[in-house]
């Protein structure tokens, strides 16, 4: 199941309805192990395609290495399809390499409708999973500051 | 000599969990060579027949290799090589 807070949601939503009808692309990275997607990094499509997406290859260093520095993997990775339903491709699948992962697809097909799903992909299976938006998500987390 | 080389989690399965090996070698051809004698199979999964895998990334430092000299990129001692996949789809 992926828990992700409205926020977050709605970011990734957005960001879909932006690059439409290119794929847009990004990731929520959180604290190592916590499962918990709290930071929002929407990343460029170096395609520009509206059938392709890929982080271009100096973005993609900057962005692990920041991760590492913050203790931080990547919980969630998204992107969209512009003229097809929210489910991985057989491309999404062959170069799925992050088996931890929750990979987000939001299709921007219908302007009227929100399509957002999420799946784990291991070992080239998919399998889908429940999507539960809370209002926020470090309701029971220790680093809250109240 | 020694190169460190950043292990992604993916690749991990070939040394065992480790996310950091280190290897030697004057040219990155020969540093994944050397690196296979340890770790055999991790190679395979960065380079094929035609070279460079197109989905994985090579960086030397800061630099990925693709705008280097590729598999002929010169390496030395107290580099970080970082071996990262793609991030991509369709």
């Amino acid at each position: 199941m992926l828990v992700i807070d409205k926020s977050i949601y709605d970011a990734i939503v957005a960001h879909a309805r932006r690059d439409h009808p290119d794929e847009a692309c990004g990731v929520v990275a959180g604290p190592v192990g916590s499962d918990r997607p709290v930071r929002f990094v929407p990343m460029t499509n170096a395609a520009r395609s509206p059938t392709f997406y890929e982080f271009d290859s100096a973005d993609l260093l900057r962005l692990y290495r920041e991760m590492d520095e913050r203790g931080e993997e990547p919980v969630i990775i998204y992107h969209s399809h512009t003229a097809t339903e929210a489910y991985p491709s057989r491309t999404d699948v062959s170069y799925a390499s992050e088996p931890n992962a929750h990979y987000v697809l939001v299709s921007t097909r219908d302007p009227d409708t929100v399509e957002f799903r999420s799946f784990r992909i291991v070992d080239g299976s998919v399998t889908e999973e429940e999507v539960r938006v809370v209002p926020a998500l470090d309701v029971n987390s220790e680093t809250r500051n109240s | 000599m020694a190169i460190e080389v950043r292990i992604p989690t993916i690749l991990r399965t070939y040394t065992g969990g480790e996310k950091s090996v280190t290897g030697s070698g004057s040219t990155l051809a020969d540093l994944l060579a050397d690196l296979d004698t340890r770790h055999p199979g991790l190679r395979e999964r960065i380079v094929d027949d035609k070279g460079l895998r197109r989905f994985v990334n090579v960086y030397v430092n800061d630099e990925d290799v693709r705008f280097l000299a590729g598999l002929d990129t010169p390496v030395k001692d107290g580099d970080t090589v970082t071996v990262l996949p793609a991030v991509a789809g369709g």
